[in-house]
Protein backbone atom coordinates (compact mmCIF):
# COMPACT_ATOMS: atom_id res chain seq x y z
CA UNK A 1 0.00 0.00 0.00
CA UNK A 2 1.57 3.16 -1.07
CA UNK A 3 -0.16 5.16 1.66
CA UNK A 4 -0.83 3.95 5.22
CA UNK A 5 -0.64 6.72 7.59
CA UNK A 6 -3.13 9.65 6.58
CA UNK A 7 -2.81 12.92 8.06
CA UNK A 8 -5.71 15.30 7.19
CA UNK A 9 -5.51 19.40 8.90
CA UNK A 10 -9.20 19.67 10.15
CA UNK A 11 -10.79 22.86 11.28
CA UNK A 12 -14.54 23.34 13.23
CA UNK A 13 -16.31 26.31 12.31
CA UNK A 14 -17.84 29.12 14.87
CA UNK A 15 -20.41 26.98 16.40
CA UNK A 16 -17.61 23.95 16.88
CA UNK A 17 -18.59 22.25 13.89
CA UNK A 18 -16.83 20.12 11.81
CA UNK A 19 -16.09 22.24 8.80
CA UNK A 20 -17.06 21.02 5.10
CA UNK A 21 -13.68 21.12 3.84
CA UNK A 22 -12.60 19.16 6.70
CA UNK A 23 -15.30 15.93 6.05
CA UNK A 24 -14.38 16.29 2.21
CA UNK A 25 -10.97 15.97 2.68
CA UNK A 26 -11.52 13.10 5.16
CA UNK A 27 -13.83 11.08 3.30
CA UNK A 28 -11.39 11.24 0.42
CA UNK A 29 -8.56 10.17 2.80
CA UNK A 30 -10.37 7.01 4.09
CA UNK A 31 -10.76 5.87 0.21
CA UNK A 32 -6.62 6.05 -0.22
CA UNK A 33 -6.09 3.32 2.11
CA UNK A 34 -4.28 2.77 5.23
CA UNK A 35 -5.09 4.91 8.84
CA UNK A 36 -6.54 8.10 8.20
CA UNK A 37 -5.88 10.89 11.42
CA UNK A 38 -7.43 14.05 11.72
CA UNK A 39 -5.16 16.70 12.94
CA UNK A 40 -6.99 19.75 14.40
CA UNK A 41 -6.43 23.27 14.70
CA UNK A 42 -7.56 24.15 18.32
CA UNK A 43 -10.29 21.39 19.91
CA UNK A 44 -12.25 18.74 18.40
CA UNK A 45 -14.89 18.96 21.06
CA UNK A 46 -17.79 17.94 19.92
CA UNK A 47 -16.78 17.83 15.86
CA UNK A 48 -14.65 14.77 17.11
CA UNK A 49 -18.17 12.44 16.11
CA UNK A 50 -18.06 13.54 12.89
CA UNK A 51 -14.51 13.44 12.09
CA UNK A 52 -14.70 9.59 13.20
CA UNK A 53 -17.97 9.25 11.11
CA UNK A 54 -16.00 10.55 8.45
CA UNK A 55 -12.76 8.32 8.75
CA UNK A 56 -10.67 9.30 11.08
CA UNK A 57 -9.22 6.54 13.42
CA UNK A 58 -7.23 9.06 15.43
CA UNK A 59 -7.25 12.77 16.09
CA UNK A 60 -4.71 14.80 16.82
CA UNK A 61 -5.70 17.96 18.63
CA UNK A 62 -3.51 21.47 19.33
CA UNK A 63 -5.74 22.94 21.83
CA UNK A 64 -6.87 26.65 22.56
CA UNK A 65 -4.18 28.48 20.17
CA UNK A 66 -5.18 31.32 22.25
CA UNK A 67 -5.38 34.04 19.55
CA UNK A 68 -1.78 32.79 17.39
CA UNK A 69 -2.21 32.27 13.89
CA UNK A 70 -2.21 28.74 13.14
CA UNK A 71 0.79 28.85 10.63
CA UNK A 72 3.72 28.47 12.76
CA UNK A 73 1.70 26.91 15.75
CA UNK A 74 0.52 23.96 13.91
CA UNK A 75 3.22 23.26 11.83
CA UNK A 76 5.01 23.13 15.04
CA UNK A 77 2.41 20.69 16.70
CA UNK A 78 3.01 18.18 13.81
CA UNK A 79 6.34 18.23 13.68
CA UNK A 80 6.82 17.79 17.24
CA UNK A 81 4.38 14.36 16.00
CA UNK A 82 6.27 13.57 13.51
CA UNK A 83 9.97 13.80 15.42
CA UNK A 84 7.66 11.53 18.36
CA UNK A 85 7.68 8.51 15.80
CA UNK A 86 4.03 8.93 13.87
CA UNK A 87 5.17 10.33 10.46
CA UNK A 88 2.72 10.63 7.71
CA UNK A 89 2.45 9.72 4.31
CA UNK A 90 0.44 12.21 3.14
CA UNK A 91 -0.83 15.23 4.67
CA UNK A 92 -3.90 16.86 2.62
CA UNK A 93 -4.96 20.04 3.55
CA UNK A 94 -7.67 22.27 2.50
CA UNK A 95 -6.82 24.90 -0.29
CA UNK A 96 -7.88 27.72 2.41
CA UNK A 97 -5.98 30.68 4.79
CA UNK A 98 -5.09 28.35 7.30
CA UNK A 99 -4.66 25.29 5.82
CA UNK A 100 -2.02 27.10 3.30
CA UNK A 101 -0.40 28.89 6.46
CA UNK A 102 0.48 25.57 8.07
CA UNK A 103 1.24 23.36 5.18
CA UNK A 104 3.99 26.31 4.07
CA UNK A 105 5.56 26.37 7.49
CA UNK A 106 5.22 22.64 7.82
CA UNK A 107 7.39 22.15 4.31
CA UNK A 108 9.89 23.94 4.96
CA UNK A 109 10.44 22.57 8.49
CA UNK A 110 9.92 18.74 6.60
CA UNK A 111 11.93 20.06 3.47
CA UNK A 112 9.06 18.90 1.44
CA UNK A 113 7.50 20.35 -1.88
CA UNK A 114 3.60 21.34 -1.80
CA UNK A 115 1.20 20.62 -4.69
CA UNK A 116 -1.59 23.13 -3.96
CA UNK A 117 -5.02 24.36 -5.96
CA UNK A 118 -5.33 20.25 -6.64
CA UNK A 119 -9.20 18.79 -7.28
CA UNK A 120 -8.20 15.43 -6.95
CA UNK A 121 -5.82 12.53 -6.11
CA UNK A 122 -5.16 8.94 -6.77
CA UNK A 123 -2.74 6.11 -6.09
CA UNK A 124 -1.30 4.06 -8.47
CA UNK A 125 0.87 1.50 -7.56
CA UNK A 126 3.77 3.04 -5.93
CA UNK A 127 2.64 6.70 -7.62
CA UNK A 128 0.87 9.07 -5.66
CA UNK A 129 -0.96 11.39 -8.68
CA UNK A 130 -2.13 14.92 -7.25
CA UNK A 131 -4.51 16.62 -10.13
CA UNK A 132 -4.55 20.35 -10.97
CA UNK A 133 -6.25 22.54 -13.09
CA UNK A 134 -4.64 25.06 -15.16
CA UNK A 135 -5.58 28.28 -17.53
CA UNK A 136 -9.13 28.57 -15.68
CA UNK A 137 -9.45 24.69 -15.64
CA UNK A 138 -9.14 24.54 -19.31
CA UNK A 139 -6.31 21.61 -18.71
CA UNK A 140 -5.40 19.36 -16.08
CA UNK A 141 -2.20 18.68 -14.98
CA UNK A 142 -1.45 15.43 -13.03
CA UNK A 143 1.98 16.04 -11.01
CA UNK A 144 3.62 12.67 -9.31
CA UNK A 145 5.51 13.60 -6.38
CA UNK A 146 8.91 12.19 -6.57
CA UNK A 147 10.50 12.75 -3.33
CA UNK A 148 10.60 11.25 0.19
CA UNK A 149 7.59 10.93 2.46
CA UNK A 150 5.37 12.97 3.58
CA UNK A 151 3.77 14.68 0.72
CA UNK A 152 2.10 17.53 1.35
CA UNK A 153 -1.02 18.51 -0.52
CA UNK A 154 -3.73 21.07 -0.99
CA UNK A 155 -7.22 20.57 -2.13
CA UNK A 156 -9.73 23.17 -3.39
CA UNK A 157 -12.92 23.21 -0.86
CA UNK A 158 -15.93 21.37 -3.08
CA UNK A 159 -13.20 18.81 -4.71
CA UNK A 160 -14.96 15.70 -2.86
CA UNK A 161 -18.66 14.99 -1.53
CA UNK A 162 -18.60 13.80 2.47
CA UNK A 163 -19.83 11.48 3.30
CA UNK A 164 -20.43 9.94 7.15
CA UNK A 165 -20.66 6.64 8.29
CA UNK A 166 -17.07 4.99 8.09
CA UNK A 167 -17.74 4.26 12.27
CA UNK A 168 -13.81 4.99 12.64
CA UNK A 169 -12.84 5.44 16.28
CA UNK A 170 -11.60 8.98 16.32
CA UNK A 171 -9.29 8.42 19.57
CA UNK A 172 -8.35 11.74 20.63
CA UNK A 173 -5.02 12.61 21.83
CA UNK A 174 -3.17 15.84 22.33
CA UNK A 175 -0.91 17.47 20.52
CA UNK A 176 0.22 20.21 22.06
CA UNK A 177 1.93 23.43 20.27
CA UNK A 178 5.95 23.65 21.38
CA UNK A 179 7.52 26.88 22.01
CA UNK A 180 7.47 28.66 19.12
CA UNK A 181 10.28 31.51 19.69
CA UNK A 182 9.84 34.25 17.05
CA UNK A 183 7.79 32.33 14.91
CA UNK A 184 4.82 32.65 17.04
CA UNK A 185 4.64 36.54 17.19
CA UNK A 186 1.29 37.24 15.63
CA UNK A 187 -1.92 37.23 17.35
CA UNK A 188 -5.35 37.77 16.63
CA UNK A 189 -6.64 40.99 18.99
CA UNK A 190 -10.18 41.07 17.65
CA UNK A 191 -12.42 39.21 14.74
CA UNK A 192 -14.70 41.14 12.47
CA UNK A 193 -17.77 39.15 10.40
CA UNK A 194 -18.97 41.04 7.55
CA UNK A 195 -21.17 38.07 6.73
CA UNK A 196 -24.26 39.18 4.65
CA UNK A 197 -27.78 37.93 5.64
CA UNK A 198 -29.24 35.14 3.05
CA UNK A 199 -27.70 31.71 2.72
CA UNK A 200 -24.15 31.41 2.88
CA UNK A 201 -22.42 32.01 -0.82
CA UNK A 202 -20.84 28.95 -0.62
CA UNK A 203 -23.67 27.15 0.48
CA UNK A 204 -26.61 28.48 -1.51
CA UNK A 205 -28.74 26.67 -4.34
CA UNK A 206 -28.58 30.37 -6.38
CA UNK A 207 -25.90 32.64 -6.80
CA UNK A 208 -25.91 36.08 -8.46
CA UNK A 209 -22.47 37.35 -9.49
CA UNK A 210 -22.03 40.98 -10.65
CA UNK A 211 -18.42 42.38 -12.05
CA UNK A 212 -16.84 45.51 -13.79
CA UNK A 213 -19.88 45.05 -16.54
CA UNK A 214 -22.16 46.77 -13.73
CA UNK A 215 -20.15 49.76 -14.23
CA UNK A 216 -20.64 51.47 -10.88
CA UNK A 217 -20.74 50.35 -7.31
CA UNK A 218 -24.40 51.66 -6.70
CA UNK A 219 -25.45 49.45 -9.65
CA UNK A 220 -24.62 46.12 -7.23
CA UNK A 221 -27.70 46.55 -5.86
CA UNK A 222 -29.48 44.36 -8.85
CA UNK A 223 -26.94 42.09 -7.85
CA UNK A 224 -28.20 41.71 -4.48
CA UNK A 225 -31.92 42.37 -4.44
CA UNK A 226 -32.17 39.60 -7.87
CA UNK A 227 -30.18 37.43 -5.42
CA UNK A 228 -32.44 37.89 -3.02
CA UNK A 229 -35.67 37.12 -4.79
CA UNK A 230 -34.12 33.93 -5.75
CA UNK A 231 -33.29 33.03 -1.97
CA UNK A 232 -29.54 32.74 -3.08
CA UNK A 233 -26.61 34.33 -2.31
CA UNK A 234 -24.70 37.89 -3.87
CA UNK A 235 -21.18 37.20 -5.08
CA UNK A 236 -18.62 39.20 -6.85
CA UNK A 237 -15.50 38.98 -9.62
CA UNK A 238 -12.15 39.67 -8.17
CA UNK A 239 -11.79 42.87 -10.39
CA UNK A 240 -15.34 44.55 -8.12
CA UNK A 241 -13.39 43.63 -4.88
CA UNK A 242 -10.68 45.27 -5.85
CA UNK A 243 -12.27 48.41 -6.53
CA UNK A 244 -13.95 48.33 -2.83
CA UNK A 245 -17.59 47.88 -4.53
CA UNK A 246 -18.38 45.36 -2.04
CA UNK A 247 -16.16 43.28 0.69
CA UNK A 248 -13.68 40.34 -0.08
CA UNK A 249 -16.26 37.73 1.90
CA UNK A 250 -18.57 38.09 -1.77
CA UNK A 251 -15.29 37.09 -3.71
CA UNK A 252 -15.92 33.58 -6.27
CA UNK A 253 -13.08 32.66 -7.64
CA UNK A 254 -9.37 31.97 -7.40
CA UNK A 255 -8.21 34.14 -4.52
CA UNK A 256 -12.24 33.53 -3.12
CA UNK A 257 -15.01 31.09 -2.56
CA UNK A 258 -15.65 28.24 -5.03
CA UNK A 259 -19.37 27.73 -5.56
CA UNK A 260 -21.05 25.26 -7.28
CA UNK A 261 -24.71 26.10 -7.03
CA UNK A 262 -27.96 24.76 -8.93
CA UNK A 263 -27.62 28.14 -10.49
CA UNK A 264 -24.99 30.83 -11.15
CA UNK A 265 -26.07 34.02 -13.15
CA UNK A 266 -23.47 36.05 -13.94
CA UNK A 267 -24.04 39.52 -14.30
CA UNK A 268 -21.58 42.01 -16.16
CA UNK A 269 -18.65 39.26 -15.39
CA UNK A 270 -16.52 38.93 -18.67
CA UNK A 271 -15.32 35.40 -17.24
CA UNK A 272 -11.63 35.97 -16.37
CA UNK A 273 -9.77 32.57 -15.51
CA UNK A 274 -9.09 33.94 -11.55
CA UNK A 275 -13.26 33.79 -11.37
CA UNK A 276 -13.93 30.85 -13.76
CA UNK A 277 -12.06 28.36 -11.72
CA UNK A 278 -14.56 29.89 -8.47
CA UNK A 279 -17.90 28.89 -10.43
CA UNK A 280 -17.10 27.07 -13.21
CA UNK A 281 -18.50 23.47 -11.41
CA UNK A 282 -22.68 25.21 -10.96
CA UNK A 283 -25.09 22.93 -12.45
CA UNK A 284 -26.41 25.46 -14.29
CA UNK A 285 -24.56 28.94 -15.76
CA UNK A 286 -26.52 32.00 -16.42
CA UNK A 287 -24.15 34.95 -18.27
CA UNK A 288 -25.63 38.65 -18.97
CA UNK A 289 -22.87 40.20 -20.92
CA UNK A 290 -22.46 42.61 -23.79
CA UNK A 291 -19.53 41.76 -25.21
CA UNK A 292 -20.16 38.14 -27.24
CA UNK A 293 -16.73 37.50 -26.85
CA UNK A 294 -16.51 37.32 -23.43
CA UNK A 295 -15.12 34.05 -22.14
CA UNK A 296 -17.97 33.59 -19.62
CA UNK A 297 -20.22 32.74 -23.03
CA UNK A 298 -17.96 29.55 -23.31
CA UNK A 299 -19.19 28.00 -20.05
CA UNK A 300 -22.50 29.75 -20.20
CA UNK A 301 -25.67 27.36 -20.18
CA UNK A 302 -27.81 30.42 -21.84
CA UNK A 303 -26.12 33.30 -22.37
CA UNK A 304 -27.79 36.67 -23.18
CA UNK A 305 -25.75 39.32 -25.38
CA UNK A 306 -27.04 42.24 -23.68
CA UNK A 307 -26.99 45.17 -21.72
CA UNK A 308 -27.12 44.35 -17.78
CA UNK A 309 -28.61 47.74 -16.94
CA UNK A 310 -31.46 46.90 -19.32
CA UNK A 311 -31.68 43.36 -19.03
CA UNK A 312 -31.42 42.94 -14.53
CA UNK A 313 -33.89 45.55 -14.29
CA UNK A 314 -36.34 43.59 -16.38
CA UNK A 315 -35.38 40.35 -15.08
CA UNK A 316 -36.39 41.43 -11.33
CA UNK A 317 -39.77 43.05 -12.06
CA UNK A 318 -41.21 39.73 -14.09
CA UNK A 319 -39.58 37.93 -10.74
CA UNK A 320 -41.24 40.78 -8.37
CA UNK A 321 -44.43 39.93 -11.04
CA UNK A 322 -44.64 36.32 -9.99
CA UNK A 323 -44.03 36.49 -6.02
CA UNK B 1 9.66 58.02 13.90
CA UNK B 2 12.74 55.49 13.63
CA UNK B 3 12.95 54.86 9.44
CA UNK B 4 11.04 52.64 8.19
CA UNK B 5 13.01 49.41 5.56
CA UNK B 6 11.09 47.78 3.81
CA UNK B 7 12.20 44.33 1.90
CA UNK B 8 9.38 43.68 -1.21
CA UNK B 9 8.96 40.00 -3.10
CA UNK B 10 8.23 41.01 -6.65
CA UNK B 11 7.78 38.50 -9.29
CA UNK B 12 8.33 38.91 -13.20
CA UNK B 13 5.44 37.41 -14.97
CA UNK B 14 4.80 36.86 -18.41
CA UNK B 15 2.11 39.21 -19.78
CA UNK B 16 -1.63 38.00 -18.63
CA UNK B 17 -3.17 39.06 -21.43
CA UNK B 18 -1.80 36.84 -23.65
CA UNK B 19 -2.95 32.98 -23.76
CA UNK B 20 -0.41 30.93 -21.40
CA UNK B 21 1.53 28.42 -22.88
CA UNK B 22 2.80 25.16 -21.39
CA UNK B 23 6.25 24.30 -22.22
CA UNK B 24 5.88 21.05 -24.58
CA UNK B 25 9.02 19.68 -23.44
CA UNK B 26 9.06 20.22 -19.47
CA UNK B 27 5.11 20.92 -19.27
CA UNK B 28 6.11 23.82 -17.18
CA UNK B 29 4.64 27.20 -18.15
CA UNK B 30 6.18 29.57 -20.49
CA UNK B 31 8.10 32.07 -19.39
CA UNK B 32 10.16 33.52 -21.69
CA UNK B 33 9.02 36.16 -23.67
CA UNK B 34 8.79 39.80 -22.30
CA UNK B 35 8.10 39.80 -18.27
CA UNK B 36 5.92 42.48 -16.38
CA UNK B 37 5.91 43.30 -13.29
CA UNK B 38 3.34 40.98 -11.43
CA UNK B 39 0.14 43.12 -10.90
CA UNK B 40 -0.43 41.41 -6.91
CA UNK B 41 3.04 42.33 -6.43
CA UNK B 42 2.25 46.49 -7.19
CA UNK B 43 0.55 46.42 -4.19
CA UNK B 44 2.55 45.23 -2.11
CA UNK B 45 5.07 47.78 -4.00
CA UNK B 46 2.50 50.80 -2.87
CA UNK B 47 2.26 49.16 0.42
CA UNK B 48 5.91 49.40 1.27
CA UNK B 49 6.21 52.62 -0.62
CA UNK B 50 3.24 54.36 1.89
CA UNK B 51 4.98 52.60 4.90
CA UNK B 52 8.17 54.35 4.21
CA UNK B 53 6.67 57.60 3.51
CA UNK B 54 5.13 57.78 6.54
CA UNK B 55 8.29 56.98 8.43
CA UNK B 56 9.47 59.72 6.44
CA UNK B 57 13.00 57.88 6.14
CA UNK B 58 14.23 54.70 5.20
CA UNK B 59 13.71 52.83 1.43
CA UNK B 60 12.33 50.16 -0.35
CA UNK B 61 14.80 47.16 -1.57
CA UNK B 62 13.08 44.25 -4.01
CA UNK B 63 14.20 40.63 -3.91
CA UNK B 64 13.40 38.79 -6.65
CA UNK B 65 13.94 35.60 -8.92
CA UNK B 66 14.25 34.41 -12.65
CA UNK B 67 15.74 31.73 -14.58
CA UNK B 68 17.85 34.68 -16.55
CA UNK B 69 18.41 38.53 -16.24
CA UNK B 70 15.41 39.52 -17.45
CA UNK B 71 15.02 43.31 -15.69
CA UNK B 72 11.78 44.62 -17.44
CA UNK B 73 8.95 43.66 -13.84
CA UNK B 74 11.89 45.27 -11.40
CA UNK B 75 12.51 48.63 -13.52
CA UNK B 76 8.65 48.98 -13.66
CA UNK B 77 8.46 48.75 -9.39
CA UNK B 78 11.81 50.68 -9.22
CA UNK B 79 10.16 53.46 -11.27
CA UNK B 80 6.99 53.23 -8.67
CA UNK B 81 10.01 54.39 -6.05
CA UNK B 82 11.80 51.32 -4.79
CA UNK B 83 15.22 52.36 -3.99
CA UNK B 84 17.22 49.07 -5.59
CA UNK B 85 16.63 45.12 -6.19
CA UNK B 86 18.46 41.67 -5.28
CA UNK B 87 17.57 39.34 -8.35
CA UNK B 88 18.70 36.01 -8.20
CA UNK B 89 19.36 34.75 -11.98
CA UNK B 90 20.03 31.70 -12.72
CA UNK B 91 18.71 29.17 -15.53
CA UNK B 92 18.50 26.02 -13.31
CA UNK B 93 16.02 27.87 -11.42
CA UNK B 94 13.57 27.36 -14.52
CA UNK B 95 10.07 25.54 -13.35
CA UNK B 96 11.10 25.71 -9.58
CA UNK B 97 8.72 24.62 -6.93
CA UNK B 98 7.22 27.36 -4.15
CA UNK B 99 9.86 25.71 -1.71
CA UNK B 100 12.58 26.26 -3.85
CA UNK B 101 11.72 29.71 -4.71
CA UNK B 102 11.23 30.52 -0.42
CA UNK B 103 14.92 29.75 -0.17
CA UNK B 104 16.32 31.18 -2.84
CA UNK B 105 14.12 34.60 -1.87
CA UNK B 106 15.22 33.88 1.92
CA UNK B 107 18.83 34.23 0.34
CA UNK B 108 18.14 37.79 -1.33
CA UNK B 109 16.87 38.96 1.53
CA UNK B 110 20.29 38.16 3.14
CA UNK B 111 21.81 40.18 0.05
CA UNK B 112 18.87 43.20 0.73
CA UNK B 113 20.66 44.74 4.03
CA UNK B 114 18.49 45.10 6.99
CA UNK B 115 15.06 45.51 7.08
CA UNK B 116 11.45 45.65 9.61
CA UNK B 117 9.30 44.44 7.37
CA UNK B 118 9.50 41.73 4.02
CA UNK B 119 6.38 42.33 1.95
CA UNK B 120 4.99 39.87 -0.73
CA UNK B 121 1.72 39.19 -2.74
CA UNK B 122 -0.80 36.71 -1.31
CA UNK B 123 -0.04 34.69 -4.14
CA UNK B 124 1.33 35.34 -7.87
CA UNK B 125 -1.04 35.51 -11.33
CA UNK B 126 0.44 33.22 -12.99
CA UNK B 127 1.83 30.20 -10.51
CA UNK B 128 -0.65 30.90 -7.54
CA UNK B 129 0.59 28.14 -5.29
CA UNK B 130 0.36 31.07 -2.87
CA UNK B 131 2.58 29.68 -0.01
CA UNK B 132 5.70 31.35 -0.47
CA UNK B 133 5.54 34.52 1.77
CA UNK B 134 5.18 31.89 4.91
CA UNK B 135 7.29 29.38 3.76
CA UNK B 136 10.25 32.57 3.72
CA UNK B 137 8.93 33.59 7.26
CA UNK B 138 9.84 29.91 8.32
CA UNK B 139 13.30 29.92 6.38
CA UNK B 140 13.87 33.26 7.88
CA UNK B 141 12.49 32.00 11.48
CA UNK B 142 10.23 35.05 11.50
CA UNK B 143 7.03 35.75 12.13
CA UNK B 144 4.34 36.41 9.69
CA UNK B 145 0.99 38.02 8.94
CA UNK B 146 -0.89 36.81 5.56
CA UNK B 147 -3.42 37.87 3.93
CA UNK B 148 -2.92 41.37 5.11
CA UNK B 149 -5.22 43.94 3.92
CA UNK B 150 -4.22 47.13 5.64
CA UNK B 151 -0.76 47.68 7.14
CA UNK B 152 0.06 49.82 9.93
CA UNK B 153 3.39 49.68 11.78
CA UNK B 154 3.54 51.12 15.26
CA UNK B 155 7.41 51.22 16.97
CA UNK B 156 8.55 47.40 16.69
CA UNK B 157 4.89 46.29 16.03
CA UNK B 158 3.18 45.96 12.63
CA UNK B 159 -0.63 46.13 13.17
CA UNK B 160 -2.86 44.23 10.41
CA UNK B 161 -5.80 43.74 9.08
CA UNK B 162 -6.39 40.20 7.86
CA UNK B 163 -8.96 38.74 5.55
CA UNK B 164 -10.94 35.43 6.57
CA UNK B 165 -13.45 33.62 4.47
CA UNK B 166 -16.15 35.90 6.55
CA UNK B 167 -14.59 39.31 7.17
CA UNK B 168 -11.31 39.98 8.76
CA UNK B 169 -9.26 40.07 11.82
CA UNK B 170 -7.12 42.39 13.82
CA UNK B 171 -3.65 40.97 14.33
CA UNK B 172 -0.66 42.27 15.69
CA UNK B 173 2.82 41.37 15.08
CA UNK B 174 6.50 42.10 16.26
CA UNK B 175 8.84 43.73 13.88
CA UNK B 176 10.76 42.31 11.63
CA UNK B 177 8.05 40.33 10.06
CA UNK B 178 6.72 38.95 6.54
CA UNK B 179 3.29 40.26 5.74
CA UNK B 180 1.39 39.15 2.74
CA UNK B 181 -0.77 41.38 1.19
CA UNK B 182 -4.15 40.99 -1.17
CA UNK B 183 -4.93 43.25 -3.83
CA UNK B 184 -7.47 46.13 -3.89
CA UNK B 185 -6.77 48.16 -0.97
CA UNK B 186 -4.44 50.34 -2.03
CA UNK B 187 -4.18 52.00 -5.68
CA UNK B 188 -0.39 51.26 -6.89
CA UNK B 189 0.76 54.28 -8.12
CA UNK B 190 1.78 54.67 -11.97
CA UNK B 191 5.60 55.54 -12.28
CA UNK B 192 6.33 59.31 -13.51
CA UNK B 193 8.19 60.28 -16.36
CA UNK B 194 10.72 60.87 -13.81
CA UNK B 195 10.72 57.67 -11.94
CA UNK B 196 11.00 55.89 -15.28
CA UNK B 197 14.32 57.99 -15.96
CA UNK B 198 15.68 57.44 -12.47
CA UNK B 199 14.91 53.72 -12.22
CA UNK B 200 17.39 53.14 -15.24
CA UNK B 201 19.97 53.65 -13.21
CA UNK B 202 18.91 52.93 -10.08
CA UNK B 203 21.16 49.50 -8.63
CA UNK B 204 20.38 45.90 -9.71
CA UNK B 205 22.45 43.12 -8.03
CA UNK B 206 22.24 39.85 -9.24
CA UNK B 207 23.39 36.43 -7.64
CA UNK B 208 23.15 33.08 -8.65
CA UNK B 209 21.79 30.21 -6.44
CA UNK B 210 25.08 29.18 -5.60
CA UNK B 211 26.17 32.69 -4.42
CA UNK B 212 23.39 32.11 -1.89
CA UNK B 213 24.79 28.42 -1.19
CA UNK B 214 21.93 26.74 -2.81
CA UNK B 215 23.85 24.40 -3.80
CA UNK B 216 21.59 21.62 -5.26
CA UNK B 217 18.18 22.92 -6.90
CA UNK B 218 16.04 19.98 -7.57
CA UNK B 219 12.26 19.37 -6.32
CA UNK B 220 10.06 16.44 -5.02
CA UNK B 221 7.52 16.95 -8.13
CA UNK B 222 7.15 15.90 -11.50
CA UNK B 223 4.21 16.46 -13.80
CA UNK B 224 3.03 13.09 -15.47
CA UNK B 225 0.33 14.95 -17.92
CA UNK B 226 -1.06 17.17 -18.73
CA UNK B 227 -5.02 16.83 -20.40
CA UNK B 228 -7.48 18.96 -21.74
CA UNK B 229 -10.48 19.37 -18.79
CA UNK B 230 -13.72 17.77 -20.55
CA UNK B 231 -15.64 20.91 -22.10
CA UNK B 232 -19.13 21.79 -20.85
CA UNK B 233 -21.89 21.62 -23.75
CA UNK B 234 -22.25 24.90 -25.35
CA UNK B 235 -25.28 26.59 -24.39
CA UNK B 236 -27.96 28.95 -25.78
CA UNK B 237 -26.34 32.34 -26.81
CA UNK B 238 -28.67 34.82 -27.77
CA UNK B 239 -28.69 38.75 -28.48
CA UNK B 240 -30.91 40.86 -25.92
CA UNK B 241 -33.87 42.18 -28.24
CA UNK B 242 -35.77 43.50 -25.11
CA UNK B 243 -37.50 40.50 -24.61
CA UNK B 244 -34.47 37.66 -23.53
CA UNK B 245 -35.62 38.42 -20.02
CA UNK B 246 -38.11 35.74 -20.51
CA UNK B 247 -35.93 33.34 -21.13
CA UNK B 248 -34.16 33.70 -18.23
CA UNK B 249 -37.01 33.42 -16.16
CA UNK B 250 -38.28 30.39 -18.05
CA UNK B 251 -34.59 28.78 -17.84
CA UNK B 252 -34.92 29.21 -13.73
CA UNK B 253 -38.71 27.69 -13.88
CA UNK B 254 -37.47 24.34 -15.67
CA UNK B 255 -34.82 24.46 -13.12
CA UNK B 256 -37.86 25.22 -9.99
CA UNK B 257 -35.66 27.66 -8.16
CA UNK B 258 -38.82 29.92 -8.64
Amino acid sequence: MALSNIWVFAETNQAGEASNATLELLTKANTLGGTVTAFVNGTAGDAAAAFADHGAAKIYETGDLSGALPGAAVSAAMKAVIDGGDSPDLVMFPQNYEGRDVMARLSVKLDRTVLTNSVDISVDGDAVNVTTPIFGGAKMVTSTFTGEMPFLAAFRPKSFEPAGGAGAAGDVSAAPVPDLGATGGATVNAVHVEETSGPKLDEAAVVVGGGRGLGEAEKFDMVETLAKLLKGAPGASRAIVDAGWVPYSYQVGQTGKVVKPTVYIAAGISGATQHMVGMKGSKNIIAINKDKEAPIFGVADLGIVGDVHKVMPQLIAALEARS
Amino acid sequence: MDPMNVIVCVKQIPDPALPGELDPSTNTLKRDGKLILDESDSYGVEMALQLVNTAGEGAVTLVSMAPNDEVSGLRTALAMGAEKAVLVSDPTLAGADALTTAKVLAGAVGKAGDYDLIIAGTESSDGYTGTVPEQIAEVLGLPSVTFAKTIVVDGATVKVERQTESGYDEVTCPTPAVVSVTAGVVEPRYPSFKGIMAAKSKPVETATAADLGIESVSWAQSITGVEDAPAREAGEIIEDDGETFNKIVEFLDNLKVI
